[in-house]
């Protein structure tokens, strides 16, 4: 496929992530800050928001996993991830995580699990997306041209 | 406190000390960055280094803390030799928070006079006024953008005296017109704070134990 193809579908997907939310404003900024001297820069932040991510869906899991949840530690964890997931952008995880906070603060332990399903759920689709979203740009450089829209 | 109407982190004695002000470079601005996030501070520094600002950034607010030296392990001539021109923190943070590594740099002589700006996800009329009381030149809610770091420039250019707390009501009203308490019903015009309809925040600065009383509207709004 050759570099203006390539470019075509780099837009569309991207508009497509948009236009479900999978990605808002945010990650357009982080998209400015990209330059010629970083020009990894938000692929880089996106790989710190997915260790730190499955980190904290791990944490999760062994918090709801007590007998007595510690509704505490589960809401301090899901603020992180509200937080991190709003700095990249990635909109529909932060949604999830509001409302998984609203579960933690009525100590409701079954809506808290379904939330962290739902999740690990969203959080699997966007860091596909984004990966995917990295290799369009990737193979545009391979190409010979510029990922920058 | 008497104000000489020089920058806020040089000593009113020091006359050169004014006039290399004057020509001094918005560039060679030094900030320090404290947030606990990794995801955060990285996104932070960039965003500064970008606006042609020097950058440190730690993780927690005793970290900032060392790097001024107000742990009481450096000496005062190693601690003006770090230059700090600004401080930029999250609110939330685990150990010490935003709010309290605010009141510490405040209360102390040696670094009072450096502006500080915190940054918090949460846009709230209480948590805004405890900052600025505590003498904040600045909230920004986040996730930060561009345009909040491109305005930061503003509290070390203009020389403009250093929030002396209570007193910015200039800023308070700008910052309550975007931010929410639990007697407006509608979040405001579209600005960079407004996010969310959000109810005022009783409770204790950074405690997610603070949990709300289920009556606070959709979002969440205890402290992170």
């Amino acid at each position: 496929m050759d570099v203006v193809q390539l470019k075509r579908q780099l837009i569309a997907f991207t508009e497509l992530l948009f236009g479900e939310g999978f990605l808002d404003e945010q990650f357009n900024q982080l998209q400015q800050l990209q330059d010629e001297n970083n020009p990894n820069f938000v692929a880089e932040v996106a790989t710190l928001f997915f260790e730190d991510s499955e980190r904290i869906l791990n944490e999760l899991a062994n918090n709801l996993d007590k007998q007595s949840v510690d509704f505490k530690k589960v809401d301090a964890h899901v603020h992180q991830l509200k937080g991190s997931s709003s700095s990249i952008g990635a909109q529909r995880v932060q949604r999830v995580c509001i409302i998984f906070r609203n579960f933690c603060n009525e100590r409701n332990v079954e809506g808290c699990l379904k939330c962290l399903q739902q999740l690990k759920h969203e959080y699997a689709l966007v860091k596909s997306k984004l990966e995917a979203l990295f290799s369009l740009e990737q193979q545009i450089l391979a190409a010979g041209g510029s990922p920058s829209i | 406190m008497a104000r000489n109407g020089a920058f806020p982190r040089r000593r009113a004695s020091e006359g050169a000390d004014w006039l290399d002000l004057c020509q001094a470079n918005v560039e060679e601005a030094h900030v320090l960055a404290v947030d606990d996030s990794l995801v955060d501070r990285k996104v932070i520094e960039r965003l500064l280094k970008i606006s042609s600002f020097k950058v440190t950034a730690v993780d927690s607010g005793l970290r900032a803390l060392q790097f001024l030296g107000l742990d009481g392990k450096k000496s005062p001539i190693d601690f003006h030799s770090l230059k700090v021109d600004l401080i930029i923190t999250d609110y939330c943070m685990p150990g010490m928070t935003g709010y309290e590594l605010l009141k510490r740099i405040k209360g102390s002589s040696a670094l009072r006079e450096i502006p500080v700006v915190v940054m918090s996800s949460e846009n709230v009329v209480a948590r805004i006024d405890r900052c600025l009381e505590e003498g904040a030149e600045d909230f920004i809610v986040k996730p930060v953008k561009l345009s909040d770091v491109r305005r930061l420039k503003d509290y070390m250019v203009r020389g403009c005296q250093p929030n002396s707390g209570g007193k910015n009501h200039q800023k308070r009203k700008q910052l309550h017109g975007s931010a929410t308490s639990s007697s407006s019903p509608l979040p405001s015009v579209s600005s960079s704070r407004s996010r969310s309809p959000l109810v005022d925040t009783p409770a204790a600065p950074c405690s997610p134990s603070s949990l709300e009383s289920p009556t606070r509207r959709l979002r969440m709004t205890s402290c992170e």
